[in-house]
């Protein structure tokens, strides 16, 4: 059983949302939005810009107070806690922000390194951290990047570097903000495939707040094979070792104006007849 | 009524946050962790980096002074006296407030500008998510390193503009340097030497402080860091002079 998978047995819900809603002065953030999401699960939240997605990621690790509801992190009501009790917990969860939100006055590796030297409930040895921070810089493929500062990279390998600091603990749930906004369709694939790697070889739950269809629909229906090294289709490899979660388990959920307007699977998605839900799948 | 509520309503809530902020400020002097390193490079930043333009600025205050005062006093025949005025004015008044303002419009700015971009580029949200307390690690080394270097600039300054008077009153005003420096050293009393040191220290608090609130507080992206600077710049400097005047008029009253 891997770290992920060990840390969160036991527990039936990683994040619970109940009846949460929030308004910045007279703008609707969030509007008794309710979803609950299990250990492995891929939650992939669709929405328009505005449309609360952020703001529900930010809530989900007390970044942001709701005016009112819960929100139950491993288990745990986080609603009234208060900021130093908060760290423990956040530090369980990795966080994607848009823009990888990179340390830009340090270097790429000592931003990797950061939540292992600065997390509260990570005792990483010293002697380890350099190994931990080199792998996780090789999962994304930027090693070399180790001594070069945030505004020496590319969009995208910002982005990369982000993911590297968002699991390099080895968190049993990670959260993406718009992994993929303003990158070039090649480079967001590049993206996107690293998260589904991931979440496969570690057996971790995500939840991944997009305005991209095709992010949602690559982690449903791909898989990464740990024999192979490489991303199959989910059909094509049932039952081989190592596989990720069965892809039943990306659930999506569109919001519009602060509330959820749906909340289902891949299929469930596409067969919607709801004209703003139907704005998020292609049609071919 | 209601428009009267809704108008007052900010600026009570901006004092409120600001209130809190220093709470929490100084609060974090007595927990852990304490960020040694940071404390080391931010007083590098406005210590060491504020040097040269407060020699400058120093030097030629005292020059001016002199000047100035000189012709004054050459009135009633007094011009032996200048270090008297120079010392006071500079060690009691102008070396705090001119440092403090140097010290404001170049680091109450930088603060602000550096940590406003971090809160519109989400590293103060990262640095949360990540479980360090942004006031902890950002917030008390910029207070603590600005309390400490911003009282040596001050002796730095009173001391290079006594020397600036000293140019002029030997060579333009022909005072020989022992009734320059004697005089001058004579009319400094332990009264002057406190409130020249305490100042620079509260000013440290205003300006550091002032800077970390609003770059804490930007929002609206680029055109957000800009406003958040000069609100920086221009609070801290008004309130240097507010609070100079209030501790000067309990100085003037113990003397």
């Amino acid at each position: 059983m891997t770290s992920a998978a060990s840390s969160t047995a036991g527990i039936e819900s990683l994040l619970r949302f109940e009846t949460v809603s929030l308004r910045f002065d007279e703008t609707v953030a969030l509007d008794s939005v309710s979803f609950e999401m299990g250990p492995g699960e891929t939650r992939v939240v669709l929405g328009a810009a505005g449309s609360g997605k952020t703001t529900l990621l930010k809530v989900a690790i007390g970044l942001i107070r709701p005016d009112s509801g819960r929100v139950y992190l491993f288990g745990q009501d986080i609603t009234g806690l208060k900021e130093n009790q908060l760290f423990d917990i956040r530090s369980k969860v990795g966080v994607l922000f848009q823009e990888g939100g990179l340390f830009d006055s340090i270097t790429v590796a000592e931003n990797v390194a950061y939540p292992l030297l600065n997390g509260h409930t990570h005792n990483v040895p010293l002697d380890q951290v350099e190994t931990k921070v080199r792998d996780a810089l090789r999962f994304v493929e930027l090693e070399q990047t180790v001594e070069q500062f945030p505004a020496e990279l590319s969009g995208g390998m910002r982005r990369r570097v982000g993911i590297a600091r968002a699991v390099v603990s080895e968190p049993p749930l990670v959260l993406y903000d718009s992994p993929t906004a303003g990158l070039d369709p090649i480079t967001a694939t590049t993206i996107m495939a690293l998260i589904a790697k991931e979440r496969d070889s570690q057996d971790i739950a995500n939840l991944i707040v997009t305005q991209r269809y095709q992010d949602g629909q690559l982690m449903a229906n791909f898989r990464y094979n740990r024999n192979s090294g490489h991303l199959e289709p989910a059909s094509s490899n049932e039952g081989a070792e190592g596989n990720g979660p069965d892809p039943a388990r990306t659930v999506f959920l569109v919001m519009k104006e602060g509330r959820v307007v749906f909340e289902g699977t891949q299929h469930e998605l596409e067969a919607s007849q709801d004209a703003y839900v139907q704005k998020f799948v292609p049609k071919y | 009524m209601e428009g009267l509520l809704d108008f007052l309503k900010p600026p009570v809530a901006g004092i409120q946050d600001f209130y809190i902020l220093s709470g929490r400020a100084l609060r974090n002097l007595f927990r852990s962790p304490h960020y040694a390193d940071d404390i080391f490079i931010q007083m590098d930043a406005i210590g060491v980096g504020s040097l040269w333009i407060v020699i400058l600025t120093g030097f030629f205050s005292g020059v001016v002074i002199t000047m100035q005062m000189s012709r004054a006093l050459e009135q009633y025949g007094a011009t032996g006296q200048v270090g008297e005025i120079v010392a006071i004015t500079l060690v009691r008044e102008l070396g705090p407030v001119l440092t403090a303002l140097l010290v404001a419009g170049r680091n109450a700015s930088g603060i602000a500008s550096e940590l406003g971009s971090m809160k519109v580029t989400e590293q103060i949200d990262a640095m949360r998510a990540l479980g360090t307390d942004p006031i902890q690690k950002l917030v008390t080394p910029r207070m603590i390193a600005t309390c400490v270097m911003l009282p040596m600039l001050t002796i730095v300054a009173d001391f290079v503009g006594l020397l600036g008077g000293y140019v002029i009153a030997y060579y333009t005003i022909g005072l020989t340097s022992s009734e320059y420096w004697t005089d001058a050293y004579q009319a400094l009393e332990y009264n002057d030497i406190v409130q020249g040191l305490l100042k620079p220290f509260v000013f440290a608090f205003i300006i550091s402080l002032v800077g970390c609130f609003y770059g804490l507080r930007t929002s609206g992206g680029t055109q957000g860091v800009g406003l958040a600077t000069t609100k920086a710049v221009v609070v801290s400097s008004i309130w240097v002079f507010v609070v100079t005047s209030m501790l000067t008029r309990i100085f003037v009253n113990l003397h």
